[in-house]
């Protein structure tokens, strides 16, 4: 009797005996999920994603919970979308659907600027290779400058799954840290004479039929240079398909509302999973986190630069700061660059260039990772 | 960082950056086309401005 009662008691003092005992970690790792859920609660940051990835976190650091075990919750999760890609392609459509990529059409050469506006995950590729990840890790680690949470997402799962939690959330956080990182960079780089300039109003030249045919165009290209990439540049053209099509406006909208909070609320939770204490509080963690911080600033560097380049060459018309919008954080990044114009002008109005440059952005994105992964498979390494 | 290591790399950076620029060259001129051959109808752009 005594000895059932034993047992009895030790089953219930199991979990806090093994927090005290072998959980150092997973008591950081509580603090952290609660400093997620604060800055995603009470600071507004990315907070769709940053309460399940939280919580996900928070769920998995309590001790013998079994969540992210063979048949778990959060191991079910993980297995129904993250290990096979198939939330972010999701996710996707549903960003595809939300996107005009009208003022990106009005003036396709704001392309190039999405072109520029991907160095930071090149120059970051360099950086964790000179600090000794292995070639897929530093690819994965590398794409966080694409600035774009599903396409992080999807590279790290298939080509470096045991760093996905940092990935990820480095990916996410940066994003939302864009306000705050832009601005000191574009400030330095430009005089004050280039963030005043005034640039020509864009004018409607965009026909229905054009931008019906764009997604189409844009997946067979980009399928056609790099195929490995199809998936993503696929399932955004998707979306964005259906959205100027119009007559599939049940399926846009479940695609943008329903199929997207949900897929979003189960990549959270999954991501959340993979921040188990013991596996995710290593050196290297803090070292991804350094680097996305720095391809965050080179991608906006490079696009300034690009900017500055673009206006010499065009006597001036182009004013350099719209550089800074050709990452995939849409549509902050174009905000950015419209509240920069106004600081020092409030008549400059630049956020349908910005815009377009953001769009081009996201399109550049999802082109340097395609065009990494046809690259790493032409190179025999995936 | 060894050679084979800083060849990857400065190829990922040489092929990746110059490849990315490629495509949304491409992708830009296509679209230029996209628009010349089927350019907004004065009556549509101005119905749809009202």
């Amino acid at each position: 009797m005594l000895e059932s009662l034993q047992t009895g008691l030790y089953g219930l003092t199991a979990g806090v005996s093994t927090l005290f005992t072998s959980g150092g970690p997973n008591v950081i790792m509580l603090l952290i999920a609660a400093v997620l859920l604060y800055l995603g609660v009470k600071k507004d940051v990315e907070p769709l994603l940053l309460v399940p990835i939280g919580f996900g976190c928070f769920l998995v650091n309590i001790p013998l919970s079994d969540l992210m075990e063979s048949g778990g919750l959060l191991k079910i999760l993980y297995d129904m979308g993250i290990s096979n890609e198939v939330f972010p392609l999701l996710i996707f459509i549903g960003i595809g659907a939300m996107i005009d990529f009208g003022s990106l059409l009005e003036n396709p050469k704001m392309l190039l600027f999405g072109a520029a506006g991907q160095f930071g995950i090149f120059f970051t590729l360099l950086l964790a290779l000179a600090l000794g990840f292995p070639q897929l890790e530093a690819v994965s680690i590398a794409v966080i400058g694409a600035c774009d949470g599903p396409t992080s997402i999807y590279v790290a799962s298939q080509y470096a799954p045991q760093l996905l939690a940092p990935i990820s959330v480095a990916a996410y956080s940066y994003m939302a840290l864009v306000p705050i990182i832009q601005p000191p960079i574009m400030r330095i780089l430009t005089t004050p004479r280039e963030r005043v300039i005034k640039m020509a109003p864009i004018k409607r030249s965009v026909s229905a039929t054009t931008k019906l045919l764009f997604p189409i165009v844009v997946t067979l290209v980009t399928g056609l240079l790099a195929p490995k990439g199809l998936p993503l540049m696929g399932t955004i053209m998707l979306g964005n398909f259906m959205r100027e099509c119009g007559v599939v406006a049940r399926l846009t909208k479940a695609s943008e509302n329903e199929i997207a909070n949900i897929v979003t609320l189960f990549l959270g939770l999954a991501i959340g999973g993979t921040m188990e204490g013991h596996a995710f509080l290593k050196p290297q963690t803090l070292a991804i986190f350094g680097m996305g911080f720095v391809s965050i600033c080179m991608d906006t560097v490079a696009g300034v630069v690009f900017g500055k380049i673009v206006c010499a060459l065009t006597g001036g018309k182009v004013n350099p700061l719209i550089g800074a919008a050709g990452i995939s954080a849409f549509p902050m990044a174009a905000r950015v660059v419209q509240a920069q114009g106004q600081l020092y002008d409030k008549k400059n109005h630049l956020l349908m260039h910005a815009a377009g440059v953001n769009t081009g952005g996201q399109i550049g994105s999802v082109v340097a990772a395609a065009v990494m992964l046809s690259v790493l498979k032409g190179m025999g390494l995936i | 960082m060894d050679n084979a290591k800083w060849t990857f790399g400065l190829t990922m950076m040489i092929v990746g950056m110059g490849g990315t620029f490629l495509t949304l060259w491409v992708l830009s001129l296509v679209m230029d086309a996209l628009k010349r051959v089927f350019p907004l109808a004065a009556k549509a752009g101005s119905a749809e401005k009202k």
